[in-house]
């Protein structure tokens, strides 16, 4: 315990929320639920917030270079004397930023569920899981060691589980949470054995410990470059696919979408600003062991990040569901956070990685504030189709506005927050990988273009369907708008990277004007694309659509990589396991069976069948497998 | 105290409830509640007994060794045999011969204790037999059941085969060597030809006790034709002996023979768990069922003993005692329905909630114990068997064990599934739960909530085996 202990009252808040809502059950609390919920994550965002003044201008640094601090420790479960999994909070510059991140996000989002959640009838229980949700998620980031790490990680995707599935009563709503789960779990299963493998062969799970190993005698498996892939690399690519699983990375990202069937704000909390980033995280977190010792993993991730961004961003070009949409520009910009830690260096070379954890931070912004907005729309049109939505800005000023900073931010148009994080990405895949680059420049002009599609679907084009008479919205989610709005305006002129490095010295990352001539260019090239397609209604989109034929078609049915994927379990392993199953009983159970005889009432006959049926076979068996394996295993040995 | 006092405990006490139990049987003044009682009490004090930790120490010029580790060992036996005691109160009160099912279920405990602390290939012999041939007769216990009949005579032919096998690599370990003892055997084995064909039948029958594939062929007719008590018996108190013991002649007795008995484990386990995850997800009757799952549980035990000496042991020691609390906590829930309503129909499980909530609630921590899912005890267990076996090193075994985990949830879940999410279409019987049932489940789920989180006791476990 040290002076820094009182953050562990961050995750904590939320948890007593979490109890006091959850236990009473359904109907507790009808009206001050979330106001309970929202003072807790209060003293949560204003302690983190402390702690980050705190931590970066005073108690972190020590010469000059941030520290991984450990406020808080405990041994908890020995594996071996000297392999232990502990207990315990780490403090580095990424952790503290994640945390303020995570619970002012989550404070926006409770006030603005407050009004939105309204008149449900497990009101109550919305708000209980959602400081589930959120202690889970602090929990996570503060998170000593990966092990522990994992159990938040897990507690996170139950949470989100229950969120996505808090409509219960919808079919669909629990396909989704199903859906979600199960793929989620399925890259789960690899982080645990990569969590083991790792463990094992460093023998730590402790991330402080793990890294300083890196550079130490005794543990040269760790810095050992071998050209092919090591017992590490290994485990820190399944570690990945653990990452891409929660982070909707190609081809895991299936679930994603589909978790739209939640309420807006948990899609803004939890699929857009914090639990889709846990695998960003997660690789950042480990990124020196990356750098390190499994080098060759980081071209995947480089990879598999650029690539999940430019499939995300054609198929958003496509779809109509206005919060799909969003959900695929989600996947995009974690693609493009995910390329930027695969193309980064260390130490002065590491302009990836504060990048891409720049990148995450902005984008929390204004995606929350995308999405939060959506949620307004979606109340005032009662439908989630663009083509029920037209001509909206009229009746929605602020929104309207709010709206459009999001969209101006995250195309990358200066002077919002998005231009600064996406020129430093693209900077850094610039330097160290030009075709990574090509692709997320191209990407970046399609994001442009399907941003303002949505933007000037919804309010511009047509007159609206609806005569709406009714307000905008309640005065607290018009606040929540406008505080992320002014989020997405202003952070991106904090100088990141003096913070948040690779090594933890500050590293310059000063904008190219020149450089960012390009992005800029293209990003306005695609807006005005979208705005001569969709700002009044012609056929313009359709005809250009139909041009396009089958390239149009495959991404509006999202590349048929659901379809893939449901062929994959259903007709290869439900029925390749189900089939050969049957096999086995029809033919060699059955048979048996039939072997024996069929049934007969004497006692006298039951006894023959037995001594002449099975038992036999059994016997049989049993002395032909004997053999065998003393015939296998002699030979083996004789051979080595 | 005489040294053997001491050493003894266990064997003593358990010979001495027998002779209680043989007199009170002569006296046949006492009604089975007042039986099954005394019963119970004399077997919480034998678990109390076995608990006390003695000093190493050998007997009768090394045929018997005690050591902190057994003694331990011996303690999860006496629990679960305690449990086994109350658990299934209501068929045993049924019961018409009471005292000759126990006589014959505790000389079968007593044979596991003898060979928990063999120390001699002879010893290991008798003491295996004296645990298997008890159980043929219990397996009989269902008289009017042509099905039990039918169990006991294959449970009786099969054994009989694997001890003849067993019985001709110990002869040829003795022309080899020339020795029965365990410490002299260690240090005069050495690979070849004639001692690798020992060693196999050695392993094949315990091998055939663990149901390991391809030995288990019995385990399904013997578990379905059994009464729920023995079943459970079988189940949990004989493979978990069979484990401790396979694991400390592999390490102790056999180590010479690593490199040919490690590869051996691998392929084993794979089969075992991949077998008994197939045939598992087709069962419907329940305690097909359940023997299905414990042959995959085996193979992950199996896994865990490819690692070191130390990790092997502490990790397989570790996961049956979880084994012992999360498999009797469901052959319970089993044994009720099976019990009340002649349910052995995985539908039974339909709706229960709405029946029983306690029931469904405690059938879930148990499934989610055996399916390995966190926070459940089940899960340290897997993860400390995979962890020992990923001390050598081969990733694509474990993997392929870690991927048996994600098989095996598909039908671990379809219980729940039943249980929570499905109703029943039948009219709700309310299903009565007698008060020590509801003790044991209750044990069973504080073991399956408490022995994964509470670290000193994989820690001690850990500090013994070395």
């Amino acid at each position: 315990m040290s002076e820094q202990s009182y953050i562990l009252l961050i995750p904590l808040m939320p948890f007593l929320a979490f109890l006091l809502l959850g236990i009473p059950g359904k109907g507790a609390f009808s009206r001050t639920a979330g106001y309970i919920a929202g003072f807790a994550m209060l003293i949560s965002a204003a302690i983190s917030i402390y702690t980050a003044i705190g931590y970066f201008s005073d108690w972190g640094k020590l010469n000059g270079v941030y520290q991984q601090l450990n406020p808080v420790h405990y041994t908890w479960l020995q594996f071996t004397p000297d392999l232990s999994i502990d207990m315990g909070v780490l403090l580095d510059p990424v952790s503290v930023m994640m945390l303020v991140v995570i619970s002012f996000i989550s404070l926006m989002v409770h006030i603005y569920s407050i009004s939105y959640m309204k008149g449900e009838e497990r009101y109550n229980i919305y708000f209980s899981f959602l400081s589930l949700f959120s202690f889970s998620m602090l929990a996570l980031v503060m998170s000593a060691n990966i092990f522990q790490m994992y159990i938040f990680w897990e507690l996170v995707g139950v949470s989100s589980f229950l969120l996505i599935g808090y409509y219960y009563q919808k079919p669909s709503a629990v396909a989704a949470s199903k859906k979600a789960f199960i793929v989620t779990r399925f890259a789960d299963l690899g982080l645990l054995i990569g969590i083991l493998i790792v463990g094992f062969q460093a023998g730590t799970f402790d991330f402080r410990v793990l890294i300083e190993h890196l550079g130490n005698p005794g543990h040269e498996i760790l810095t050992l470059r071998q050209n092919d892939f090591s017992p590490i690399s290994w485990g820190m690519l399944l570690i990945f696919i653990g990452g891409a699983g929660k982070s909707a990375m190609l081809p895991l990202h299936i679930w994603l979408p589909d978790a739209m069937e939640g309420p807006t704000p948990v899609s803004a909390l939890i699929h857009a600003a914090t639990m889709v980033v846990a695998g960003v995280f997660l690789v950042a977190r480990l990124f020196p062991v990356y750098y390190f010792s499994a080098w060759q993993v980081l071209p995947i991730i480089s990879w598999v990040g650029v690539l999940s961004a430019l499939f995300a961003a054609i198929i958003a070009c496509t779809q109509t569901d206005i919060k799909r949409v969003l959900a695929y520009s989600t996947m995009s910009q974690i693609g493009f956070m995910m390329f930027a830690l695969g193309v980064s260096g260390f130490g002065t070379e590491g302009l990836g990685f504060t990048a891409s954890q720049f990148h995450l931070f902005t984008h929390a912004f204004f995606k929350a504030l995308l999405f939060l907005c959506a949620g307004l729309v979606i109340h005032h049109v009662h439908s989630n189709e663009m083509r029920d939505m037209g001509g909206l800005k009229k009746s929605m000023p602020i929104t309207h506005i709010c709206f459009l900073i999001a969209c101006l931010a995250i195309a990358g148009i200066p002077p919002f927050a998005g231009f600064f994080s996406k020129e430093e990405i693209l900077m850094a895949a610039y330097e160290r990988s030009k075709p990574v680059y090509w692709i997320a420049l191209f990407t970046s002009a399609l994001t442009a273009f399907y941003m303002f599609r949505l933007y000037f679907r919804i309010f511009w084009n047509a007159n609206p369907h609806h005569e709406s008479h009714h307000k905008e919205g309640p005065a607290g989610q018009l606040f929540t708008l406008i505080v992320l709005a002014a989020g997405a305006v202003v952070l991106g002129f904090i100088p990141f990277g003096n913070y948040v490095s690779t090594d933890g010295k500050p590293l310059s990352t000063g904008l190219h004007l020149v450089f960012s001539v390009a992005p800029v260019l293209l990003g306005l090239a695609g807006i005005l694309t979208a705005f001569w397609f969709y700002k009044k209604q012609s056929d313009r989109a359709d005809r250009f659509a139909s041009g396009a034929g089958s390239l149009y078609q495959w991404a509006f049915h999202k590349f048929y990589i659901d379809e893939v994927w449901l062929f994959i379990t259903r007709k290869i392993i439900m029925k390749g396991i189900g089939t050969s199953a049957a096999w086995v009983d029809k033919n060699i159970v059955d048979g048996a069976v039939n072997l024996s005889g069929n049934s007969t009432v004497r006692f006298s006959e039951k006894i023959k069948k037995i001594q002449s049926g099975k038992v036999q076979l059994y016997g049989l068996v049993y002395l032909v497998s004997v053999v065998l394996v003393v015939l296998i295993i002699i030979y083996f040995i004789n051979r080595n | 105290m005489p040294d053997f006092l001491l050493l003894m405990k266990s064997e003593l006490m358990i010979t001495l409830i027998i002779f209680i139990l043989l007199i009170i049987k002569l006296g046949k003044g006492l009604r089975n509640e007042q039986i099954l009682t005394l019963i119970q009490v004399l077997l919480l004090v034998n678990t109390a007994i076995a608990a006390i930790i003695t000093e190493p120490g050998k007997l009768f010029g090394e045929m018997f060794q005690s050591n902190s580790l057994i003694c331990l060992q011996k303690t999860f036996i006496s629990l679960a045999l305690y449990l086994v005691s109350l658990a299934f109160s209501g068929w045993f009160r049924k019961t018409e011969h009471l005292t000759e099912f126990f006589v014959l279920m505790l000389s079968s405990v007593l044979g596991m204790y003898f060979l928990l602390s063999a120390g001699n290939l002879l010893m290991l012999f008798l003491s295996l037999e004296l645990s298997t041939l008890p159980v043929a007769a219990l397996a009989n216990f269902e008289l009017e059941k042509k099905k039990s009949a039918e169990a006991a005579m294959k449970m009786i032919l099969s054994s009989a085969f694997s001890t003849g096998i067993m019985l001709f690599g110990i002869s040829l370990f003795y022309g080899a060597t020339g020795t029965l003892e365990f410490v002299q055997l260690a240090g005069a084995v050495h690979i070849n030809n004639l001692q690798l064909m020992a060693l196999v039948f050695l392993i094949s029958a315990f091998a055939f006790k663990l149901s390991v594939v391809p030995f288990h062929l019995w385990t399904a007719d013997v578990y379905q034709g059994s009464p729920t008590p023995v079943t459970a018996f079988l189940s949990v108190i004989s493979k978990a002996t069979m484990a401790f013991v396979l694991a400390a002649l592999l390490f102790k007795v056999l180590a010479v023979f690593e490199p040919a008995w490690h590869w051996l484990l691998v392929w084993l386990s794979l089969a075992t768990m991949l077998i008994g995850n197939l045939f598992a997800i087709r069962q419907t009757n329940i305690k097909r069922f359940l023997a299905f799952s414990s042959i995959a549980q085996v193979g992950f035990i199996l896994a865990g003993m490819t690692g070191t000496a130390v990790s092997g042991t502490a990790s397989v020691s570790f996961f049956i005692l979880v084994y012992i609390f999360s498999n009797l906590a469901a052959f319970v829930v089993a044994g009720i329905l099976s019990d009340q309503f002649q349910v052995e129909d995985l539908e039974g499980f339909r709706g229960l909630r709405k029946k029983n909530p306690f029931l469904a609630w405690m059938m879930a921590l148990a499934v989610f114990s055996l399916a390995g899912i966190p926070p459940a005890a089940g899960f340290f267990g897997k993860i400390f068997l995979l962890g020992s076996g990923a001390y050598s090193g081969h990733v694509w075994f474990i993997l392929l064990a870690a991927l048996n985990m994600v098989v095996s949830l598909y039908y671990y879940l379809k219980i729940i599934r039943l249980m929570f999410m499905e109703e029943s279409a039948a009219d709700p019987v309310i299903y009565s739960v007698s008060r020590s049932e509801k003790f044991t489940l209750v044990i069973c789920a504080s073991g399956i909530v408490f022995t994964g989180v509470f670290s000193w006791i994989y820690d001690y476990i850990y500090r013994i085996s070395s």
